[in-house]
């Protein structure tokens, strides 16, 4: 007994510090009544949570992680397959386009929200600069497309997607080099045309890699904040805002209410977290 | 081990044959890759333009500047940046240190024995690895505020190290697992202890995996954003990433300024991925794509 823990005691203690102290935190914090400087006043009951189901801001927020987490998963996942089948083939300079595709996934999320609202000024951006050059836009002083939701989501969707798009497509990579070139011959040889060899025999076999990465991308883009933050800090109002970014700027003013919100994110998450590990045949890999 | 060594190669070399297509279609697919690359590198290239551009040409609708400056990285010489990227030099150091520190043991163990409570240990790392600081904010920030911990860089490093052990633990167990034992056994003949056997044959075998781990809990805990915003409150304390967002916050935002500490921040991370490339998808889906 005591041997094993010698090894894995550091890790256990690592885990139990940085990662489970927060989780009994947040629920306890859930429960409390904290003022604005922090100090407890007393159990609140699910005082938090009634407050944060009374938000006015609380259904468009939730309806918004919904667009947000649906849109950029389904549009990542059927890009990816594309560029998967385009990359997969042999051809010069392969190597260097692999490269330069894992540059957003490299990159800090951070770093590349910045230069996209950079690119996205309204005044001197470089897509209104093209725009002007190609004769498509008018005046080089036009509305701040970030200034109002239904023009500023999209380009937050589009960020999304971009930074998603180099793992998702590697992870279909790696599913590509697992199917043997004889399924393939022989879907040719049998006079199927390309694709409905793709749709039958392609895809099925890639299953396991779109599903693992579709699992982890929903939690990724689920618990994004920085492309949001960056670009809108959510706004205006909360007009752009994800629970994540509305559990962040909830923690500003009443951090009980945040917590109730970061309890109900960590639910989802755990959610998707045992799927997850249904989906992965967990119990093969460790054994 | 010959055997397999020879049919990798036949695949390989039936693999670098190119496809029989028309010559027309695998200059349009090549030169489609190419115009993608780009686009992938694009932001990163346009981060670099803008650095260098002048402070005078920074409203111009000009796509290239017409000369090239390089005050803007005069200036970050000069500016508090530089104690800035030290913060996260430090956190994303300590941090991988830390990692390694304690994935390495918990790996090899659990590679080389079977103890009871192996399995609930591994689903934990599992559990763990799904586990994002951005759900658990909150959290983080109480504990760290009940136990002095807001403001400094030993609570980053303890929270990067923390969320970034899981991958770690993964990939290390599955290098040492594919390490076969007869080769420490045959050393442990030979007078090694266990500890050095461990030290002078498992390790170096296991150097692509240390090295994947090593990139990975420092590139992850060097970009970090959030928890860094969360935790520190005085630019001393504030890593790259966090002085570069209160930019801006600024009433006239000093683009080439801060995409020169961009700059500064994004490319050693993206050559230092390029090393690692293929073997991160492997261990963020922890195997279950073979």
């Amino acid at each position: 007994m005591l041997t094993p823990l010698m090894w894995i005691g550091p890790a256990l203690a690592l885990i139990g510090f940085a990662v489970a102290w927060p989780v009994v935190s947040m629920f306890h914090t859930a429960f409390l009544r904290v003022n604005s400087f922090g100090l407890v006043e007393g159990g609140s009951g699910f005082d938090n949570f009634r407050n944060l189901f009374a938000d006015q801001a609380f259904v468009g927020v939730v309806e918004r992680s919904v667009i947000w987490v649906v849109s950029v998963v389904v549009i990542t996942t059927v890009v990816s397959l594309g560029l998967a089948q385009l990359f997969k083939g042999r051809f010069p300079g392969r190597r260097a386009t692999r490269w330069a595709m894992i540059a957003p996934w490299a990159a800090s999320v951070l770093m590349t929200a910045i230069v996209f609202k950079w690119m996205l000024n309204p005044t001197s951006g470089l897509f209104n600069i093209l725009g002007h050059h190609l004769g498509l836009v008018g005046s080089l002083n036009r509305a701040d497309p970030l200034g109002q939701a239904n023009t500023a989501f999209p380009w937050l969707i589009f960020v999304a997607v971009f930074v998603s798009l180099p793992f998702t497509t590697y992870a279909i990579l790696a599913g590509h080099s697992s199917i043997p070139e004889d399924v393939h011959e022989a879907a040719k040889v049998d006079g199927a045309s390309p694709w409905h060899a793709y749709r039958t025999v392609t895809l099925p076999l890639l299953r396991p890699a779109i599903v693992v990465a579709t699992l982890i991308n929903i939690m990724n883009v689920f618990n994004s904040f920085p492309i949001i933050w960056a670009m809108t800090h959510g706004q205006p109002g909360y007009s752009t805002a994800t629970t994540t970014v509305f559990m962040y700027i909830l923690k500003g003013s009443d951090i009980g209410e945040s917590a109730a919100m970061s309890v109900i994110n960590f639910g989802i998450v755990g959610l998707f977290t045992i799927v997850f590990l249904a989906a992965s045949g967990w119990r093969a890999e460790v054994e | 081990m010959t055997t397999t060594l020879r049919r990798a190669n036949a695949s390989r070399a039936r693999h670098r044959r190119y496809p029989e297509r028309p010559p027309w279609r695998t200059v349009a697919l090549t030169a489609a890759t190419y115009v993608i690359g780009f686009i992938f590198i694009f932001p990163y290239l346009y981060m670099i333009i803008t650095s260098l551009r002048p402070q005078t040409e920074l409203q111009s609708s000009a796509i290239l500047p017409r000369h090239f400056d390089f005050s803007a990285y005069r200036a970050l010489l000069s500016s508090g940046l530089l104690h800035n990227l030290l913060i996260t030099v430090l956190i994303a150091g300590g941090a991988t240190v830390l990692v390694l520190l304690v994935a390495t043991p918990a790996a090899y163990y659990s590679a080389r024995f079977r103890f009871r409570g192996r399995l609930l240990f591994l689903v934990l790392v599992l559990v763990t690895q799904m586990m994002q600081p951005a759900s658990l904010l909150v959290g983080i920030y109480r504990q760290y505020y009940v136990i002095g911990g807001l403001n400094t860089v030993w609570s980053l490093i303890l929270v990067n190290a923390g969320f970034n052990m899981a991958f770690a633990v993964w990939i290390l167990t599955a290098y040492f697992g594919s390490i076969p034992r007869e080769l420490e056994e045959a050393a442990m003949v030979d007078g090694y202890t266990r500890l050095g056997a461990l030290r002078r044959v498992t390790l170096p075998l296991a150097g692509p995996g240390i090295v994947t781990a090593l990139i990975f809990t420092f590139i992850a805990a060097w970009n970090e954003f959030l928890v860094a915003l969360t935790l520190t409150s005085t630019p001393n304390k504030q890593p790259l990433t966090v002085a570069i967002n209160n930019f801006l916050g600024a009433y006239s935002i000093a683009w080439q300024n801060l995409f020169a500490a961009s700059v500064v921040a994004t490319i050693p991370v993206i050559v230092l991925f390029a090393v690692i490339e293929r073997k991160v998808v492997s261990g963020l889906t922890a195997g279950s794509i073979k």
